[in-house]
């Protein structure tokens, strides 16, 4: 279970630059709990993802996992425990180094034996990074020796998803993970997601800009503006809403028509 | 030809290459795998030497190369804590460190500029002693640093293939990456700076024992020596897994010294070797740039042919 307690984040405070990036931002997001969150550019998305992460500390507020507070946990601890993708394919895996040292080093959450730093992968282990990249359905376990680098974006995606759910995550952050991605390759990516995610009932948030994906996955659906939650929705009145109505909400909400090309072009 | 290549050139070329392969592979290290630029290396070279010859000096050869690596990783752990910890950016951090080491060298050399092991018992003079068999003659020296050479060559291979070698891999490879797994990146860099640095020194106390003197000014240069050698491997052996890029890295070391004796042999003066130096430097990391330049105007050069003869065949027609 995540918690997020009035978390609020100002960037260059008292200078002509100052911007409130997050203002009050409480969310309580259940264990097995799949949320979106839709918002204009600039209304806090990432940024409430870079505090969950712990790239910056929320200025105050509290954010706890699952009864353990995390507020000023550093970034690497904290990523034993969260899993994140970003909208970049090349910023999850490491380009020069192959396939399989690849997930050797996202199954480093796995171990918590101090001496295991010297150890190195086992052929148990190989075999099991092999049946899992089997799974992807990309042909992916028979180049396990490949530089990550060669592979193409979606694949590298496809990868890095694996990567982060290789040790089931207590939350997983999705940061647009299809958006870079071409339409094929972005709905089997997104398959792939709703398929891990339910199938081990992964707790997880997602930044979207596709109003149809914002509405058909996962059970909630949140909307930020101006560094504010500014309209949730779940449950039976979700199922009922419509791409154009949670348009039409997000005006009355922001008071503001939804002005960014992205969202609605991808309506 | 015969006077050119004289057995005994090849022989001190290669046992020089192989010292300072040591070198050429702790910027391996820290250049290409950790992608930062450690300019304290000529410090930590001259620190090596100077603790070396210290510890050869008071009876002990072997302890000397101990001793001069744990220097070596006092010094990358200073260089790696102002980097992580106090935020200075990586390069300052090395330049910083390097001034440092320049008093701190003067230092253990007694505050006197130079140190000579003549009088005192080397690795080298040890072997000699225990193994006076003819059949190796003068070939004693480059078979010690051989071994050293391929025992460091071999260790650090397995070294990178272990889990914390792959996850400082990683830290040089993709820093978002290491952001969002479970590593702490500061960690990482500290731990390959000092193993860098390590091999730096034992490199420096391996030359001071070899050549049975220690300089201040003895590290000058190293970096560019190391980096040249490094290219120079890369050039020779292509890409591929790291054993292979290792092996790169040591013959590139040795070729590196092949060609510095040449251009002795040519009655280049002694003087313009630092010259010399800097011009097979430069070359080195050019050429796999012009390589690819020449491709590019071959092709075209190839493509313009063809199209002028398309030309003049729709002329004539």
């Amino acid at each position: 279970m995540l918690v997020i307690d009035s978390v609020s984040k100002t960037f260059n405070p008292g200078t002509v630059n100052e911007k409130k990036a997050l203002d009050n931002v409480s969310l309580t997001l259940e264990d097995g709990d799949f949320a979106t969150i839709v918002g204009s550019n600039g209304a806090g998305k990432s940024t409430l993802f870079h505090a969950i992460t712990g790239s910056f500390f929320a200025d105050n507020g509290r954010i706890i996992l699952d009864g353990e507070d995390i507020t000023y946990r550093k970034e690497h601890v904290r990523s034993k425990a969260i899993g994140h993708l970003f909208q970049d394919p090349l910023k999850g895996t490491a380009p020069h180094m192959t396939i399989e040292e690849n997930m050797a080093l996202a199954y480093l959450r796995a171990s918590t034996k101090k001496h295991a730093c010297f150890s190195r992968i086992s052929r148990n282990e190989k075999k099991k990074f092999q049946e899992q990249l089997a799974l992807l359905d990309m042909g992916l376990e028979d180049r396990m020796k490949q530089p990550a680098g060669l592979l193409s974006g979606g694949q590298r995606q496809a990868l890095t998803l694996l990567m982060a759910t290789m040790v089931t995550p207590r939350l997983l952050l999705l940061d647009e993970h299809t958006a870079a991605l071409d339409p094929a390759t972005a709905d089997k990516v997104l398959a792939l997601t709703e398929k891990i995610i339910a199938g081990r009932k992964i707790t997880c948030l997602m930044v979207t800009h596709n109003m149809h994906q914002a509405l058909s996955l996962g059970n909630r659906t949140l909307m930020m503006d101006g560094g504010h939650i500014v309209f949730h929705v779940s449950g039976k009145e979700r199922r009922k809403l419509t791409v154009d109505d949670l348009l039409e909400q997000f005006r009355v909400c922001a008071g503001k028509r939804l002005d960014n090309d992205r969202i609605l072009l991808s309506r | 030809m015969s006077t050119i290549f004289t057995l005994s050139i090849l022989r001190s070329a290669l046992e020089l290459g192989c010292i300072y392969a040591l070198v050429a592979l702790a910027l391996f290290l820290s250049f290409r795998i950790l992608n930062i630029a450690d300019l304290s290396t000529d410090g930590c070279f001259t620190l090596g030497c100077a603790v070396g010859a210290m510890v050869t000096l008071s009876g002990h050869p072997v302890l000397a190369f101990f001793a001069a690596m744990g220097a070596g990783i006092c010094s990358g752990f200073v260089t790696a804590f102002l980097q992580t910890r106090m935020g200075v950016p990586s390069i300052l951090a090395g330049i910083i460190v390097n001034t440092g080491l320049y008093t701190v060298n003067i230092a253990v050399m007694d505050f006197s500029s130079n140190v000579n092991l003549f009088a005192c018992e080397t690795i080298f003079s040890l072997a000699k002693e225990k193994f006076s068999c003819d059949w190796y003659g003068d070939w004693y020296k480059l078979l010690i640093v051989l071994v050293i050479v391929i025992i460091t060559g071999v260790l650090l291979s397995l070294f990178l293939n272990t889990r914390l070698g792959l996850s400082i891999r990683a830290t040089g490879d993709n820093e978002y990456m290491v952001r969002a797994s479970s590593i702490n990146p500061q960690f990482m860099i500290t731990v390959g700076l000092c193993a860098a640095n390590a091999l730096t020194a034992l490199s420096g106390a391996l030359l001071g024992q070899y050549q049975k003197s220690c300089d201040i000014n003895l590290g000058t240069g190293m970096v560019t020596i190391a980096l040249a050698s490094l290219i120079i491997g890369e050039t020779l052996i292509g890409k591929g897994g790291i054993p292979r890029k290792i092996i790169g890295v040591i013959s590139g070391s040795c070729l590196y010294r092949f060609i510095v004796a040449l251009a002795l042999r040519m009655n280049v003066p002694a003087e313009a070797l630092k010259l010399v130096s800097a011009i097979i430097v430069a070359v080195a990391i050019a050429f796999p740039y012009l390589k690819e330049k020449s491709t590019f105007y071959r092709q075209r050069s190839i493509h313009r042919r063809i199209r002028r003869k398309e030309e003049s065949a729709s002329v004539s027609h």
